[in-house]
Formats: structure tokens, C-alpha cells, sequence
């Protein structure tokens, strides 16, 4: 009962001081608004928006179909541009696919005489490269078969996409920024929450008194908690379900559930990485590194089948990957508790490691201090 | 002699509270003058307005004779004006030593090699610091500290010298020896001027002028005698008593001291310690220290600077483990952590209460982990609220009350509990006299009535004479404990106590205070550079071009200092973007590989399995088990077991081999947009593979594919994933890491007091902010070099097109993100906003606005905006260009123009938002 009202009684001091500083509640409220909005409106992995241009030799009524057939949403309306063009275009980064039809493109075809389209892609937009060319192919073989009638296919292959029937890239990608800004912000603020505390001599000041490290840093991570998982909430039910549109399916109570097991288990590990640092300086640039590496390789940026298999072992052992499968099998496939039970488990678990490692952080760096 | 300085109608706020209320006073020039009063009377903001600190909003000051409200006349006069602000060594840099502090002040004002090592080797000797030249600042004790910071100031050869509170918190001896040092200096300089705040009537007694200050007016200023003889008073701290006005005076009683309690037979000791030790790896701070207090005693604890006095209390509250020894507090090992805690109330010696919180705020805070009933939590409240003389800042935050108060809200925190026993050490440093005798009153009070036990440490050798029994200690030894008459033996207790020091360290202190005879004459030491005049630069650039290139080297040399003093500092910076470029140079791929799937074969006829064989064979796809049921596939996607079903109806075989064109397919998990795209590319993709390997193998052979589309891939024909990936990763941790270091650049100045070495001195925003730079753009460099290089050995990604464009490119960039890092340092108050502001600032629009992973040219709306406004996306341009494209200048111009104007804007930015005076 006193440990938990102290904790209580921190934790309303660790929000009191956060409200005093004006500077972070604006970062706080940009971080979930702005950055989420921005990155789920205007950022697409997926073919979306692609900038593509054709180079015409052929004008016929084929060549200008196949242009047109270059529609949004996957594509940008595609410019003629003159051969000569080609490579300062893509030398200047303004196309990532330049089209290449051929003079006397249309009277091959018709005459059963083979012909050749030049794709030419600029590899190094990766994300785009691969599935771009694939379904410039398939539109073109689809636009050329329509056209000139060719033969039908033996099969016919139908796909579905379950959870997001029209791959519409902001569903997933306005989740995602809002778990990376949980990941950011749950590193950041209790790390250097308690770096303050030992720079200004409060810690030790609070550790003269009959209050335990336990206490202190669970007031931490749990005050955080509170801030943090309060403006992921309204994010997802403001900007993203409100702005951006995306439905949230499943349980949010699980996904609630969920969020906060993974707050503070990043907290946790803030916690320990801060205090295995001895000042703000060093905090911030051991932080900076973790964070790119939870936000990069936990699947909510590209796929974690991707990876190496070594790697992909490795990253199990970030709370960052196990909240990404998590949010995805909620959100997204209405997954019930039953599914994600071992996931929830995991990070509690994780939680619990960072925690206690953290605690013995904290004495030892007293001692050395002096 | 003209007056040092003069202030008319001079009126001074920090909100609605009026720190000066139309203060007008003339200090004469070439004497020590004096400001007593008082704590948050407007002493320190009186001194931070003639020091050039602090920006003047009402009325006129003028000090030697440069009118202060002239920007240009301040500037003129900064050079002749040397500033030493409050606090223990607070403007000082703790990694840098003795000597580099003396030095980095004398580069603030130009002097040349030779002349500066005369003058901080003349200076430490004359201060007695020359034995300890290469002792890292931050290791010093008090006293040293407190001469180090005079050595800075004096560098300069200043004609008007301020003090704010010099000797607050330092030991008899070493208050004895700084004086001493002063008197030296002047007698040296008769013509210099010097202007102290002091809260020791003593030391008052020996200024030839004094002006005593209440409540931002002027009560009185006159000679010592002058003032005595027009109060009728005997002593200075009487004269000040009875100068206050009435209202003020009524609260003062005099100290009356009452007889301990007698000693009650049997009771157990309140503390209790035999041989106590506590090492720091070699250095013993505390050696064997042995105290027996029985309960009710007020025992005082008496020492030099650094003799181990706040060691010993620290392990007496359990917050150090002893090395060696045992310590029974109120009968408990402190070291456990035990009930006894809640019994007593520590007051640590920095002030570490929380400065965000209000004054009321802080002091709930403590009742409620001390668990009073929240009845008798209010009563206490108010209780100490009015007996520590608070009330009125009840509302306040602590960060803006002056030391004196802050020191006062401890002490009612450590007492609002109403502890057993109190460990305070040194609770009445900087604390006005008036609310010193306020205080003792009630420590008496505690004691006599209460028979609370009080455990105090003091430099007040009036403080120390009303203890019950006191203790000398020294370089970690407890050298005589007794009673202060016992101790005294006749001689004053002042006396006596510097003289067992003295005795006690023997040889290390005779080099501290060498004879007056052995400071050498002024005429050893060139005069400093004179300040450049404004009308002489009108006609030669050099003198101005000079000295402020001079002081910004001093800056970046500085920092240059502490960041390799911080070795780990540049480990984070060096090695994190290296293991980053190896994660995701290995990490991160678009070439989706391995996808689980899993099929519903309802037809199980050899087309069937032929079909799903080719899928089973390609490394794109693993399978899982098959499937009997769409239930099944329902429930394995919902998972997440498998991202794709692949469904082959009944009858296929026969409808294949009919030509009916059967329907296959393949359901999707679209939770990842991504995945499910391309899973649909090499869906279609080896079906159509099927498709024509079945056709070859058809006895008829359809007529050649008449179409063929032939893809290109420019600059990456294997399509490796690390040659399009590095060069952003080499974008993303060029950002990142340079612009949190210099984020936390300023602001870490700004929270440990250093920052008034900026406001004190010539040295410009500008030159500040880009000496500070130049470490960090040094160190991002070395880290671009570092990158590049592994790009090239470890991934085998060259720099195919111009080096060189790659090379400016990157050192732009690296200027422009430490500006932006200086911006964020300077526009923000506390050090964690610092790192989360230039996290958070950096790392959205780096990673997802930039090309990083998706390329900027099919990025719309608000997120090309924001990615077009920060220099990430310019450099991407860059390292993609002349590392996977082969380009150089000639493609790139505008890209190194437009980082060029980023770098510009950023620090010409921050050189604004970083003001030269407070407000």
C-alpha cells in the first residue's frame, strides 16, 4: 500500500514537471498529429503516386493507350518526355520508371512481327523498383491483349486481399507512425527524465527517504505511460481513424492493453539505457541508435521476412517487433486475445528484464558518483 | 575617484515581482564596496546588471563610465568588467583542468601564447593553485573552485571586479586565504574597483563602503563605521537588524542559547559509527571516522573544503555504502534501507529539490512520501510555510527564487516529517543572517523541546559556537570533537579552527597561501590586448577580424576539450551510425523472400499439385501445411501464420484439360500493404511461368510471345538492396548524430550555470555558437569518412562518380545539421527537451520524407513540403548521386547550394534565438 501511494505521489510529480515544460508538449502533440498525418498522408512504400514518363517514337493509337493506361492511383500522370531526356531525368532523381515504346511499335505487333518495350527503372528508389516494373508489365501485356485480342489464358487467377481489400498504403502506415512515436517518445522522456533527476541531485535526494528505486523509476515509466499511451489513443482515434480514415478493427480494449505493456517496456528499456550513461549528452546519442534500430527493423517499415534469418531472431527481442505483429494482428485481422496472448506475454517479460536491470543501474551508478 | 558605477531609477522585474524597485546609487570606484541584505532582495540582479549580464528595462546604469543601456558603449566595456557569478564553481568546466580554464578565459580576450601562460602561471601562484595546474576543475574543492573562478575573472585585468557571493559555502581557511588574495590584488592595482555581495558580516566589517539592500531598495550605504554609528550598533549584524524596517525587524529574535539537555543514562546513541570508510577507487575520502551523538545533541560538523564531511553524511543516510566500518542510525544499519529513514529528515548540499514544481508542491510532495495523514500534512505545510518565512513564495517556482530562498524550502522539507533526527549539511550557505538566526531558533527549539537530534555541518563560526559539541575534521579524519569552548581553548573559534587546519596540513597548505612577497611585480605580465575600439577598426578590419576570430577559437577549442575529455561521447558518435549502416545494410531489403503460405488444393489432380509445385520450389514462398477447410485458411491468416492462401477449386484438372479457364485463387493478408503487393507480383508472376512451361511442354506450341517488355534497372543492375540503401543510411546518421550532439551544446550551458561565462564576456552569439560547431562538424566528418569507407570494404558500394562533390556535400550537410542542433540547443530550456526536440525533429522528416526508403518523387502534400525544408533530402540527392549514379558538380550544383544555405540559415538562426543578456 506505501509503495504503491508513493508511486502514486511521484507519478504526479513526474507529470507536474512534465507540464512545465512547454517545449515538450508541443514536440508531443506535433510527434502524434503532424509527423502521423504527414507520414500516412504523404509517404507511400507501396506503389502509389509513382513518377513515371513515356518516350513516344511510335505515336500510334497503341502507344497512346498504353500512356493512358498509366493511372493513378499507382502512377502520376506520365509526361512525353524526348529520348535524349531519359538519363538526365532519372540522373536527377524526377522519374522512377521511364516507359521506352519503340517506332513502328504498333505495325509490328499488328503484323505478328515481335516487338520490344524499354522499361527503364531507377534501381536505387528500391521500394518502388521491384513491384513497379511488375505491374507496368502486367498492365501493358493487359492494355496490348485487350487491344490487338489476344489469346485468352488458360486460367484465370483471382486475388483477394483480406484485412485491407484495396492495399490501401495509409491503413497500415498510419498505425505504424504512431507505434513509432510511441517508441521514440517512450525512450526519450523517462531516460532523460531520470538523467535530469540524478544531474540536479533529486534522486539522490528522494533515495535519502523511505522510498524505494523500484518506486521511483515505476513512477517513471508509468507517468510516462499514462501521457504517452493517452495521446497514442487520440491519435489513433483523431488523426487516423478521424483524419486519415482508416477503420481500426478488432478489440481497441486489447489493443489498449497491448499499448501499454509495450509503453512500458520501452520505458523500461529508456530507464536502463539511461542509466547506463552518466550524462544527457551520452544518453542522447546511445538513445538516437536504438531508436532507429526499433523503428527500421520492426517490421512496421519493410517486411521482416526481408531480413536475414539471424537478423530476424535478433529483433524478437525488441519490444518494437513484438508490438508491430501485435498491432497488426488486432487492428488490422481482428485477432482476439487467444492469438496474442504469447506476444503480450513476451513484453511484459522484456519489460520486466529492462526493469530490473535498470534498478541495479541505478544503485551503481550512486555509488560510482559519490 | 570617479564612481565604478551608477545606476539611476534603476527598475528590475521577473513577472509581476520587482527584483529592484527604482534603485538609485552611486558605488565609488578604486575601494571595496559592498551589497548586503537579505535573501531575493535584488543584490545578484543589481551585480548581473553591471556585470552585462542581464538586459536593463528600467532607468540608467552606467559603470565605469560606459553607459550599460548602449549596446556598443557594453560592448566596449565587457573587456574591463570581469563578472564572477553565485554558486560553487558553477561558471567553471569540470573535465577541463586548472590551467585550461585560466587559459580558455585568456583566449576570450585575445592574448597571445607566451602572455597567457605568464599570466595563469603568475595567477596561480598568487592564488596557490600551481600545485594542482592539471587537476580536472570539477575535482576541486570548494574553496579552490571559488579561487579558480577569481583566476577567470581576473585574467582579464579587469578596472571593476564583481563578486557575487565568493565565499559562500567555503571553509574559514580558504574564505581567510581569498581575501587575503584581494587585498593582495589590489594593493597590486590600486586603481581597480570591486563590488561584492556577501551574506558574512565579517567579512562586511572589512569593506570601506557598503550598501544594504531590502526588498529591491537602497536602506542605507555609507562606510562600516559610518553606518554602526548611525544605527547606535556595536557589530554589522546588528547595524543590519536594525536598519530593516519595522516590520521586517519584529520577526527577528536574537539566538538565546539553552543548555543541552542532560544526558539520560542508558539510552542508545542517535548515531553511532565506528571506523566508518568510504574509498573512491584510491582516494580515501573518509578515514575511519568514529561519532557517538546521543539523542537531543545539536552536533556540529566542522571542516575544510572536500575533507570528507558530506561523504560521512551520505553514508549515514544509507545513500553510500560504507567501505569499510559500521554506522548504527536510531539503532539501524542506514545501509539497509530500514524504517529509520522515515525518522529522518537529510538536506544535501546543492540544492535537489524539484525547481519545476512550486514551493507548496515540493512540500506536499515530501509529506505524502513520508505518508502523513493529509490533515496533518496541511497543518505541518503551514506550519513550516510560516516558520521558514515562505508564504509569500508559496506559489513560486523554486528556479526562480534566489539561493538563500531555496536553501530556506529545504530546510522545511527536511523538517516537515517532523524527523526523529537531521542531517544537514551545510543548510545555511547563502542564507541571509536574519533567517540564519530564524532557523537556529528553531533547531533550538527541535532540540530542547522536542529532543530531536541534529546532525549539521557549517562554515559559520558563529553557527558552529551554539552547537552542543562540534568536530574538526579534516582529509577524512575527525581531528578533535568537544565542546565549542573546549575546542576553542581561549583563542576564538575561528582561529583555533584555521589554525588546526593549517596544522594539520601542514606543507599542502603552506603553497596555498604563499607570503604576499612572492607575486610577482605587474610589470612581468604585458597588459591584455586593449578592447578594439570601434574608431580605430573603422580604418584597419584586422582588429576586429582578429580578436573575434581569436574568441571563436577559444570556443571550439573548448569544446574540443570537453568532447575528448568525454571519451564515450565520441564512441556513441563513431560506432552507432557503424553498427546502424551494418544493420541495415543488411537489414533492410525490398526483396521479399521466404513468404509463408499455405494451400487449399480441393481438386488434388496431378495439374493441381503441378500448378502448387511450382510455387513449393521458389524461394520467394515457404510452405506451411496444407489446408483442409476455408475455416482453416480463415483462421491461419487471421493469425498470421501465412500471408497467402492459394485455393484450387474442385474440377480444376478436368477444366484445365478442357480449356474452361478454372479460377484459381489466392487470398492475401493485406495487413502490411506492402507484403500483399509484392506476394501479388511473384504470384502472377509464377503463374505465368507455369502457365508457359506448360505450353512449351503441349504438343501443339502456341505461336512465340509477340510482346516483350524489357526492364532496365539503372545503377543497380543486380538490384542489391545495399547499393540503394546506403547511401540514404549515410543521410540518416549525418543527421541524426551531429545534431544531437551540438543540441545538447548550449543548453547543457544554460542548466549548469556556465552560460554566464557567454553573457559575461566580448564573445558574440556567433562566435559561441560556431566555435562550438567546428568540434562537431569535425567529429561528423570523421564519421562520414568512417561510413563511407565501410560502404566501400564491407558492401562493396564504391563512390562511382566525384568524391570530391560527395565530400563537400557531406561536410555542408554536417554543417547545416550541427546548426540545426545549435538552433534547438539554443531555443530550449532544459536539456531533455534539447535531445527529444532534435530526435524527434530529425528523425520524421530523415526517414520518411527524404528518399530514404521511398523515393522523393512520389512523395506528395505536406511531407514533401516538410522534406524540401530540411537539408536531409538535399543530401540524399548527393550520396545517391555521386554513389550509386556516377554523377558529380556539374548534375548536382544546386543541391550543395541549397545545404550551403541550410548551414547558413540554421546558425545565422540560432545566433539570434540565443540572446547575449538575459532578460
Amino acid at each position: 500500500m506505501r509503495r504503491l501511494l508513493n508511486i502514486l505521489w511521484l507519478g504526479l510529480k513526474e507529470l507536474r514537471v512534465l507540464r512545465a515544460d512547454p517545449v515538450l508538449l508541443v514536440l508531443l502533440a506535433y510527434t502524434f498529429s503532424v509527423a502521423v498525418y504527414s507520414v500516412a498522408h504523404g509517404v507511400k512504400m507501396e506503389v502509389r503516386n509513382a513518377a513515371i514518363a513515356v518516350v513516344d517514337e511510335d505515336h500510334s493509337d497503341l502507344s497512346r493507350a498504353l500512356r493512358a493506361a498509366l493511372l493513378p492511383p499507382l502512377f502520376q500522370p506520365a509526361p512525353l518526355i524526348a529520348a535524349a531526356e531519359v538519363a538526365p531525368a532519372l540522373d536527377a532523381g524526377r522519374y522512377v520508371f521511364i516507359l521506352q515504346i519503340p517506332p513502328r511499335f504498333e505495325a509490328d505487333l499488328l503484323a505478328r512481327r515481335p516487338a520490344t518495350l524499354g522499361l527503364d527503372i531507377d534501381a536505387t528508389a528500391m521500394a518502388q523498383a521491384g513491384n513497379g516494373s511488375t505491374d507496368i508489365q502486367q498492365i501493358v501485356q493487359q492494355e496490348v491483349a485487350d487491344r490487338l485480342g489476344a489469346a485468352a489464358q488458360p486460367v484465370r487467377l483471382v486475388t483477394r486481399t483480406r484485412f485491407n481489400p484495396n492495399g490501401l498504403p495509409e491503413w497500415f502506415t498510419a498505425v505504424m507512425q504512431v507505434v513509432n512515436s510511441i517508441t521514440i517518445l517512450s525512450i526519450i522522456l523517462p531516460g532523460a527524465a531520470l538523467l535530469r533527476e540524478r544531474e540536479h541531485g533529486t534522486l539522490e535526494h528522494l533515495l535519502a527517504m523511505p522510498v524505494a528505486p523500484f518506486e521511483i523509476l515505476m513512477a517513471k515509466i508509468l507517468a510516462n505511460a499514462l501521457v504517452i499511451v493517452g495521446a497514442a489513443l487520440l491519435s489513433l482515434l483523431l488523426v487516423v481513424r478521424g483524419l486519415l480514415g482508416v477503420p481500426l478493427g478488432g478489440s481497441l480494449a486489447l489493443f489498449l492493453v497491448g499499448t501499454v505493456l509495450f509503453q512500458a517496456s520501452v520505458a523500461a528499456l529508456g530507464v536502463l539505457l539511461a542509466t547506463a550513461t552518466t550524462s544527457t549528452g551520452q544518453f542522447g546519442l546511445l538513445a538516437l541508435p536504438v531508436i532507429m534500430l526499433m523503428m527500421l527493423l520492426s517490421g512496421s517499415m519493410t517486411p521482416l521476412e526481408s531480413m536475414p534469418d539471424w537478423l530476424q531472431a535478433v529483433v524478437q527481442v525488441s519490444p518494437a517487433t513484438q508490438f508491430v505483429a501485435f498491432a497488426q494482428a488486432v487492428l488490422y485481422r481482428g485477432a482476439g486475445v487467444d492469438l496474442v496472448a504469447g506476444r503480450l506475454l513476451l513484453l511484459f517479460g522484456l519489460g520486466g528484464v529492462f526493469l530490473g536491470a535498470a534498478l541495479l543501474g541505478v544503485r551503481r551508478s550512486l555509488a560510482r558518483a559519490g | 575617484m570617479s564612481p565604478a558605477a551608477a545606476l539611476r531609477g534603476v527598475t528590475h522585474r521577473y513577472g509581476a515581482l520587482a527584483a529592484l524597485d527604482g534603485v538609485t546609487l552611486e558605488i565609488p570606484g578604486g575601494v571595496m564596496a559592498g551589497l548586503v541584505g537579505p535573501d531575493g532582495v535584488g543584490k545578484s540582479t543589481l551585480l548581473a546588471l553591471l556585470a552585462g549580464v542581464r538586459r536593463p528595462q528600467a532607468g540608467a546604469i552606467t559603470a565605469l563610465g560606459a553607459d550599460l543601456c548602449d549596446p556598443a558603449a557594453l560592448a566596449a566595456a565587457r573587456p574591463r568588467i570581469a563578472y564572477m557569478p553565485q554558486g560553487l564553481g558553477r561558471n567553471l568546466y569540470p573535465t577541463l583542468s586548472v590551467a585550461e580554464n585560466i587559459d580558455y578565459f585568456a583566449r576570450l580576450f585575445g592574448q597571445d601564447a607566451a602572455g597567457r601562460a605568464a599570466r595563469a602561471a603568475e595567477l596561480m601562484r598568487a592564488t596557490g593553485l600551481s600545485p594542482f595546474a592539471a587537476r580536472p576543475a570539477g575535482k576541486l574543492s570548494g574553496g579552490m573552485k571559488q579561487k579558480l573562478s577569481l583566476c577567470c575573472a581576473l585574467v582579464r585585468e579587469p578596472e571593476l571586479l564583481i563578486l557575487d557571493e565568493p565565499t559562500t559555502g567555503v571553509d574559514p581557511l580558504s574564505r581567510r586565504q581569498f581575501w587575503a588574495l584581494i587585498d593582495r590584488l589590489r594593493a597590486r592595482r590600486p586603481g581597480m574597483s570591486v563590488l561584492v555581495a556577501t551574506a558574512y558580516m565579517e567579512e562586511a566589517e572589512r569593506f570601506d563602503w557598503l550598501a544594504a539592500l531590502d526588498a529591491g531598495r537602497v536602506l542605507a550605504s555609507g562606510s562600516p563605521a559610518e553606518l554602526r554609528a548611525r544605527t547606535g550598533c556595536d557589530t554589522l549584524e546588528q547595524t543590519f537588524v536594525a536598519l530593516l524596517p519595522a516590520a521586517r525587524r519584529a520577526g527577528h529574535r536574537p539566538v538565546v542559547l539553552t543548555p543541552p539537555p542532560p544526558p539520560r543514562p542508558g539510552a542508545p546513541p542517535a548515531i553511532e559509527a565506528h571506523g566508518l570508510t568510504r574509498h573512491f577507487g584510491d582516494f580515501v575520502a573518509v578515514d575511519g571516522v568514529d561519532l557517538a551523538i546521543p539523542r537531543g545533541e545539536i552536533f556540529g560538523f566542522l571542516g575544510s573544503n572536500g575533507c570528507g564531511k558530506t561523504t560521512t553524511m551520505k553514508m549515514l543516510t544509507g545513500l553510500l555504502p560504507a567501505s569499510a566500518g559500521t554506522a548504527r542510525v536510531l539503532g539501524e544499519d542506514p545501509a539497509r534501507g530500514g524504517d529509520a529513514r522515515a525518522r529522518v529528515g537529510y538536506m544535501s548540499q546543492a540544492f535537489s529539490l524539484y525547481g519545476e514544481l512550486t514551493v507548496r508542491q515540493n512540500l506536499e510532495l515530501h509529506a505524502r512520501l513520508f505518508h502523513l495523514p493529509p490533515a496533518r500534512a496541511a497543518a505541518r505545510i503551514a506550519a513550516v510555510l510560516r516558520d521558514f518565512d515562505l508564504e509569500g513564495v508559496a506559489a513560486s517556482a523554486p528556479d526562480a527564487l534566489p539561493l538563500g530562498l531555496r536553501q530556506r524550502l529545504q530546510l522545511a522539507a527536511a523538517v516537515v516529517h517532523e524527523p526523529a533526527l537531521l542531517i544537514l549539511d551545510e543548510p545555511t550557505s547563502g542564507v541571509d543572517p536574519v533567517a540564519r538566526d530564524l532557523f537556529w531558533n528553531h533547531l533550538l527549539r527541535l532540540s530542547r523541546q522536542e529532543g530531536v537530534t541534529i546532525f549539521i555541518s557549517t562554515h559559520f563560526m558563529n553557527e558552529a559556537a551554539r552547537c552542543d559539541r562540534i568536530s574538526l575534521m579534516h582529509a577524512g579524519r575527525v581531528l578533535a570533537v568537544g565542546t565549542p569552548r573546549d575546542l576553542a581553548g581561549g583563542r576564538s573559534l575561528e582561529e583555533s579552527f584555521i589554525a588546526a587546519l593549517e596544522q594539520a596540513a601542514g606543507a599542502a597548505d603552506a603553497a596555498e597561501a604563499p607570503p604576499p612577497a612572492a607575486v610577482p611585480p605587474p610589470a612581468a605580465v604585458p597588459p591584455p590586448a586593449a578592447a578594439p575600439r570601434p574608431a580605430r577598426a573603422g580604418r584597419d578590419p584586422r582588429p576586429i577580424l582578429g580578436p573575434m576570430l581569436g574568441r571563436l577559437w577559444a570556443c571550439a577549442w573548448r569544446e574540443a576539450l570537453e568532447l575528448l575529455r568525454d571519451r564515450i561521447r565520441i564512441a556513441f558518435a563513431l560506432l552507432g551510425p557503424l553498427l546502424l549502416m551494418f544493420a541495415f545494410g543488411f537489414g533492410i531489403s525490398f526483396d521479399v523472400e521466404k513468404l509463408p503460405y499455405a494451400v487449399l488444393d480441393q481438386d488434388q489432380t496431378p495439374e493441381s499439385r503441378d500448378l502448387l509445385e511450382s510455387f513449393a520450389g521458389s524461394r520467394y514462398f515457404t510452405e506451411a501445411a496444407p489446408l483442409a477447410t476455408r475455416a482453416q485458411a480463415e483462421e491461419a491468416l487471421r493469425a498470421g501464420r501465412i500471408a497467402l492462401v492459394i485455393e484450387v477449386p474442385p474440377r480444376f484438372g478436368q477444366d484445365l484439360r478442357r480449356g474452361d479457364a478454372p479460377e484459381v485463387s489466392v487470398t492475401l493478408d493485406g495487413a502490411m500493404p506492402f507484403r500483399a503487393e509484392t506476394a501479388r507480383g511473384y504470384v502472377s508472376g509464377l503463374a505465368q511461368s507455369w502457365l508457359r512451361a506448360r505450353a512449351a511442354r503441349s504438343p501443339a506450341p502456341r505461336s512465340p510471345e509477340m510482346l516483350s517488355i524489357e526492364p532496365r534497372f539503372r545503377y543497380n543492375q543486380a538490384f542489391r538492396s545495399a547499393v540503394a540503401i546506403l547511401p540514404g543510411i549515410i543521410m540518416l546518421m549525418l543527421v541524426l548524430i551531429p545534431a544531437m550532439m551540438a543540441a545538447v551544446g548550449v543548453v547543457r550551458e544554460k542548466e549548469s550555470g556556465a552560460i554566464a561565462n557567454f553573457r559575461a564576456t566580448p564573445v558574440t552569439p556567433l562566435e559561441f555558437l560556431v566555435g562550438k560547431q567546428l568540434p562537431y562538424v569535425a567529429v561528423g566528418l570523421a564519421s562520414f569518412a568512417l561510413l563511407v569507407l565501410a560502404a566501400r570494404l564491407v558492401f562493396d558500394v564504391p563512390v562511382r562518380g566525384s568524391l570530391p562533390a560527395l565530400a563537400l556535400g557531406g561536410a555542408l550537410y554536417v554543417l547545416a545539421a550541427t546548426g540545426f542542433g545549435l538552433l534547438v540547443s539554443a531555443f530550449v530550456r532544459s536539456q531533455v527537451a534539447a535531445i527529444f526536440a532534435a530526435a524527434i525533429l530529425c528523425i520524421v522528416p530523415a526517414v520518411n520524407f527524404s528518399g530514404l526508403l521511398v523515393p522523393t518523387s512520389a512523395i506528395s502534400g505536406a511531407a514533401r513540403a516538410i522534406g524540401l525544408g530540411f537539408p536531409a533530402s538535399w543530401f540524399q540527392r548527393i550520396s545517391i548521386g555521386t554513389m550509386t549514379k556516377g554523377l558529380g558538380f556539374a548534375e548536382l550544383w544546386t543541391s550543395h547550394l541549397v545545404l550551403a544555405g541550410f548551414a547558413l540559415a540554421f546558425i545565422a538562426a540560432a545566433a539570434l534565438a540565443l540572446r547575449k543578456q538575459e532578460p
